[in-house]
């Protein structure tokens, strides 16, 4: 840009996925976010409860049948709390994801009429996502307590983890968001990948079953997506040492390295993406 | 060197794609996997510059689909666009709806600060300017009701309030004006007044010209993309009127005179037209006073005696305005075949802005009308008036209010 057209003043090129200013980024992102927790129970009597109430639910059902019905989780240790770890993590990713493919059409009034960093959309979508954890997993704090686990310093291996796991929620969020503008059926076929990996990952089992009953790839194949990691590192450093770490559990430590490219490569996937689609957004709605 | 303009726009052109055949599922792609989606290339904005100075009101006008909101939204920057460049000098905010990012299930409170931090506030700013808001608003016995059980009124204040104190230096609003109660929109006017003596500088698309010539000191008017006229709002003005009331539709006026056309073919009414004073013919007039004469030619194809000849002067809802002919006026003479002749009927024109259409009409005299030739709507003129009155006249008048009196 040459002298002349600098004094001209800032030029207006359009909308960005990020936008210049950071901070206005960070205070979007965080008033959509605030105002979608607030209004996501308002009206209903229990409130906030209902947050926790929805993995409780699905919990009680999962653990009866597990463990008086079908014997999966007798010989896990503390296999309650594992479990609601387990869904307390799948609700995050899930509602973080799923929530997103919709973001932007949900939010067109404000797309097509204002001048913001598109992604504040979607992002702001997983920001409700994480606040929700954040409530989820002091119930599991509560669990964890009550059936005899002890305050350890490898709880704080969850921030890291949880931090992969937004990254890789906000990687999922930004592309399947951008690419449901322009074909609707990502909607449809997310809900069924998600599905898809409720039932891959240990979740309602644990990955030492696997590993007993099931060939030895299997469970390293497992392994390699990489929520299953994450959870599995989880369920280590909070619910019980017995639990092998992901490490342990994929086979040399080496191999780590594709459950975590996965995650930051679709991260950067879905950045490209979005950063793409973000100038053309307002037009293609 | 002289500063900046605030807003500079330089060749800006953006056109839309339109498909054909909207393809929104990945089924539809594979199914169809050779048939490329048909673009409609739809030039919204061509080639489009000019410059808005510092603390200068200026008006975007434009009919329906003229381009001017498109440019609005690239001004704005929630379009980019094809080439071009935009420059803006200062913090810029823009309205294109009010409250943007309102929700009805939230207490005002938290309306305000959604739509404040959407305008670009931070958080901080925009509770300290909670307050401000809420007494521009005047709801504060209200500012704890969710925005549901707000009246549609009392929502548009909430949200032009938070608009007023965005504090942007350069505004672009989108025909927002024209809501709420008469009171609040006399608000919004002495607002909109006090931004201009603080020197900002305000981008208005409207389509209300009584407001482009009240409060712009410029004004703009776009075509299929194309400025038109830039330059003096009156002339702005004027120039949209004519625009909207003579273009594109002269044939189908046509049509629709000859459908209403009667007569026995005695004779015809040729061709009829408005003349000012100065005996040039006139499709825009400016109102508020000066004659305006009524002009049609007739040619009689029979010997006809003591012909009538009249005209009915309509608004564009059809309204009568007035009826004028030589039915009390005496005799007007014996026409024989092959003759012509041109009646002019002069007034003072006292007519408001608006278009009005002329029924000009030839008839046999006697009892009952037997028309020689009437047809409908033969021509138009458009009025172009500085005051806006809803009524069809604006005429002069004085008014005086008496003394002060105690009874």
């Amino acid at each position: 840009m040459s002298a002349a057209e600098a004094s001209l003043g800032r030029q207006i090129k359009g909308p960005s996925a990020v936008g210049s200013d950071p901070r206005r980024f960070w205070h979007l992102t965080r008033a959509l976010a605030v105002t979608e927790f607030k209004l996501r129970f308002f009206g209903s009597v229990l409130g906030y409860a209902w947050q926790v109430m929805r993995p409780l639910l699905l919990f009680g059902v999962l653990y009866v049948l597990f463990t008086q019905v079908i014997d999966v989780g007798n010989d896990v240790p503390r296999y309650g709390v594992a479990l609601l770890l387990g869904l307390v993590l799948y609700t995050f990713f899930s509602e973080a994801t799923s929530t997103a493919v919709s973001s932007i059409v949900d939010r067109e009034n404000l797309v097509r009429k204002i001048e913001f960093p598109r992604l504040a959309v979607p992002l702001s979508v997983v920001l409700t996502a994480l606040f929700n954890l954040g409530l989820n997993l002091c119930v599991v704090v509560v669990f964890l307590l009550a059936s005899g686990g002890s305050v350890r310093w490898t709880w704080l291996e969850l921030i890291p983890l949880v931090g992969l796991l937004t990254v890789l929620a906000s990687g999922v969020a930004m592309l399947v968001s951008a690419l449901f503008v322009r074909a609707r059926d990502i909607k449809p076929i997310w809900d069924v990948v998600l599905q898809v990996l409720f039932y891959a990952s240990p979740i309602f089992y644990a990955i030492e079953t696997v590993q007993e009953s099931a060939p030895s790839w299997v469970a390293k194949l497992l392994m390699l997506n990489p929520f299953a990691a994450i959870l599995q590192q989880a369920r280590h450093a909070m619910i019980d040492p017995q639990y092998q770490t992901a490490a342990q559990a994929i086979g040399p430590d080496w191999r780590l390295i594709i459950p975590l490219g996965i995650s930051f490569g679709v991260f950067a996937l879905g950045y490209a993406v979005f950063r793409r689609a973000a100038p053309r957004l307002a037009e293609d709605l | 060197m002289p500063a900046p303009p605030a807003v500079a726009v330089d060749g800006v052109s953006k056109t839309f794609r339109l498909p054909h055949e909207r393809v929104h599922t990945l089924k539809e792609r594979a199914l169809h996997p050779l048939r490329r989606m048909g673009h409609e290339a739809f030039p919204a904005l061509k080639d489009v510059s000019f410059a808005v100075d510092h603390g200068e009101f200026f008006g975007i006008v434009g009919r329906n689909g003229s381009g001017k909101s498109t440019l609005l939204k690239c001004l704005a920057g929630i379009y980019a666009a094809d080439r071009g460049r935009i420059y803006v000098n200062g913090r810029m905010s823009t309205f294109i709806e009010l409250g943007v990012g309102f929700n009805n299930d939230l207490p005002a409170r938290d309306n305000v600060m959604i739509n404040a931090t959407m305008l670009g506030l931070s958080p901080r700013e925009a509770k300290r300017r909670y307050d401000a808001v809420i007494d521009f608003a005047e709801l504060r016995e209200f500012e704890d009701l969710k925005l549901k059980n707000y009246s549609s009124g009392m929502e548009v204040r909430l949200a032009f309030s938070v608009m007023m104190q965005v504090d942007a230096e350069v505004l672009l609003i989108d025909e927002v004006l024209a809501v709420g109660d008469a009171s609040f929109q006399q608000k919004c006017f002495d607002e909109f007044a006090r931004i201009r003596r603080e020197g900002k500088t305000v981008l208005l698309v409207t389509h209300d010209m009584g407001n482009v010539q009240r409060f712009c000191d410029r004004a703009m008017l776009l075509e299929r993309g194309s400025i038109v006229e830039i330059g003096e709002p009156d002339r702005v003005a004027s120039r949209y009127l004519e625009l909207n009331f003579n273009s594109g539709d002269v044939e189908a006026t046509r049509e629709e005179a000859d459908a209403g056309r009667y007569g026995d073919g005695r004779g015809e009414i040729v061709e009829a037209w408005f003349q000012n004073e100065a005996g040039e013919r006139v499709q825009t007039v400016p109102g508020g006073g000066g004659r305006l004469v009524i002009c049609f030619r007739a040619r009689f194809h029979e010997t006809v005696e003591d012909p009538l000849f009249g005209v009915v002067l309509a608004d564009d809802r059809g309204t009568p305005v007035f009826e004028a002919s030589n039915l009390l006026e005496g005799p007007s003479g014996t026409f024989e075949a092959g003759e012509e002749t041109t009646i002019r009927i002069a007034f003072e024109n006292v007519l408001s802005s608006g278009r009005y259409e002329m029924t000009p009409a030839i008839a046999r005299g006697g009892s009952g009308v037997a028309w020689i030739d009437r047809r409908e709507r033969l021509a138009s003129v458009v009025v172009t008036a500085a005051r806006s009155t809803d009524a069809v006249l604006d005429v002069p008048f004085d008014l005086e209010v008496g003394e002060r009196e105690r009874r």
